[in-house]
């Protein structure tokens, strides 16, 4: 039995939560206070993933803004935040752009789009 | 000009406060914001987790301003942007100047202080060595990358463990710099623990606690950085020096409520929080002056921001109902055991109308703790908290019902005891 002790990144909260394994299956999960760190514990130990936020080039904006900033519409899984980040350096979107306008479709075989975040005119 | 309410600063308080004094009835709000846009500090927080309490949901910084700059124009509500406030006189008179209307003077009948805070400087640090360039605050880093679209840096040393600079030592990682560590002077963490969890473990970015820069090296830019461990007494001990080769060092140590203005008008400011000291309205001792979020005391949270200036837009609203409302029954609020202030610092029962939330910090960290919160001698809140800490500010609810109970109170006290 293995026992893994986790910070939940859920809300500022930050309980202590603490799984029990045993080769790999989810055995026992204690300390969470709601239904999201139980599921955050779980994937957390399991398939760890993560929204990532950036910034991509921006072209053709009345304001000047030169970057827009961006997100994955889901989470990915961590071990691939770097493949993701490496693929948005590529990409320029044109202004207009609005909140949650696609500025990529399935970035680094994810099979997550990245979003818009501001809308910039 | 003449407005019911000015409103100083666009940021998510002053975005909050305008559209609550709207909901509650007043018609005459204008909103002054000397950046380019509304939505202040947020529109470079591009990162995640915010609007959680108040939407149900995780948004970036820039789609919570977005939502409530939405509110505000759906409302109509007037707002001036490149506008910087010179001054505020006592009566209210605020002087401003933008490029398309020169210099101008509002005659407001309530003010909403509404500024936020900004960062520490390098200057109130005491930090030896060269001054060259490469010396960030981390939020003028975040504004550089998340705005202007610079990278400020390729090998960076991060002073300080508050949230920005937990914030910016992901982000530089995910724009391809090498954050080679975080350190902070406290044997704990400015910042909350999930930041710790997913912007430094998660990129095995050490975080080393009672660590301060005791040297920085380079003539035109940066060309390393020292760090000593240090003792008890917060001083360097000579022999654990560990010197890293980098370009950058971003400072994130501290934020600091933005009270000039306040401080013009005659406001008095707690030495404490560096903010405005204010009753059970969020009024400051100039009635008809109110003060709502960072500018009022440093949050953790911009969904508790956006509830508190929520609650001093609605205080402004019943002002030009009711006038001044005397503070002859106000009750300082005492605190033992581990609170440095309460906000509010004073509350007159007779003027409260909806149940009240008392925010307060501790000064250090504190384990297996319980808050308690007492009328006269009864206890009416008692809350378990096995981890407090100066990084996460704590809440406690006081009912209108509790006090409607305690018709002749005489005293409001918070005591911070072992479990």
């Amino acid at each position: 039995m293995e026992k893994r002790e986790l910070t939940c990144i859920g809300c500022p909260l930050g309980c202590a939560i603490t799984v029990t394994l045993d080769g790999g299956e989810v055995k026992d999960i204690v300390g969470f206070t709601c239904k999201r760190g139980k599921e955050y514990a779980r994937k957390e130990v399991t398939n760890p993933t993560r929204i990532v936020t950036s910034t991509v080039r921006l072209v053709g904006s009345k304001t000047g803004a030169c970057v827009v900033s961006c997100k994955t519409a889901q989470d990915i899984p961590k071990g691939k935040i770097f493949a993701v980040t490496a693929a948005l350096k590529d990409v320029i979107a044109a202004a207009p752009v609005n909140i949650g306008d696609v500025l990529l479709k399935d970035v680094a075989g994810t099979g997550v789009d990245i979003v818009a975040t501001k809308a910039v005119r | 000009m003449k407005y019911e309410i000015a409103i100083i600063g666009g940021g998510p308080a002053g975005l909050a406060a305008a559209i609550a004094a709207y909901d509650a009835g007043c018609r005459s709000i204008l909103i002054l914001e000397r950046d380019n846009q509304l939505g202040g500090i947020l529109n470079q927080c591009i990162h995640n987790g915010f609007g959680l309490h108040t939407f149900g949901e995780e948004l970036t910084g820039p789609e919570y301003a977005a939502r409530f700059a939405k509110q505000v124009l759906d409302r109509g509500i007037e707002y001036k942007l490149n506008t910087m406030v010179l001054s505020i006189s006592e009566d209210k008179k605020i002087t401003a100047v933008n490029r398309t209307d020169g210099l101008i003077e509002i005659e407001a009948t309530a003010v909403i202080l509404a500024m936020g805070c900004r960062e520490r400087s390098r200057g109130a640090l005491n930090i030896p060595g060269f001054r060259p360039a490469g010396i960030y605050s981390a939020g003028t880093a975040q504004r550089l990358v998340n705005i202007e679209g610079f990278l400020p840096g390729r090998r960076v040393v991060i002073l300080g463990s508050g949230d920005i600079g937990l914030i910016m030592a992901r982000r530089m990682t995910l724009e391809g710099a090498k954050v080679l560590v975080v350190a902070e002077l406290m044997p704990y963490s400015g910042g909350l623990k999930r930041n710790i969890v997913q912007c430094l473990n998660d990129f095995d970015i050490p975080l080393k606690l009672s660590h301060t820069v005791v040297d920085i090296q380079g003539r035109e830019r940066v060309t390393g950085v020292t760090i000593a461990e240090v003792g008890p007494d917060r001083k360097p001990i000579p022999g654990t020096e560990i010197h890293y080769d980098c370009d950058t060092l971003l400072l994130s140590c501290g934020l600091l409520p933005e009270n000039e203005l306040s401080r013009g008008m005659g406001v008095t400011i707690s030495p404490v929080t560096n903010g405005p000291v204010v009753d059970e309205s969020l009024q400051t001792n100039i009635p008809g002056v109110f003060a709502a979020g960072n500018v009022l005391h440093v949050h953790d949270l911009v969904d508790f921001v956006s509830e508190e200036a929520a609650a001093a837009g609605r205080a402004a609203a019943r002002y030009l109902e009711q006038g001044a409302q005397s503070g002859a029954g106000e009750i300082n609020v005492t605190f033992e055991g581990g609170p440095r202030y309460t906000v509010p610092a004073s509350i007159d029962p007779k003027r409260v109308s909806d149940d009240l939330v008392i925010r307060f910090r501790v000064g250090g960290v504190m384990k297996n703790r319980r808050v308690r919160l007492y009328l006269d001698d009864e206890v009416v809140v008692s809350r378990k908290r096995p981890v407090m800490a100066p990084g996460e500010m704590e809440e406690l609810k006081l009912t209108k019902e509790a006090l409607a109970a305690h018709p002749d109170l005489k005293r409001i006290h918070i005591a911070v005891e072992e479990a």
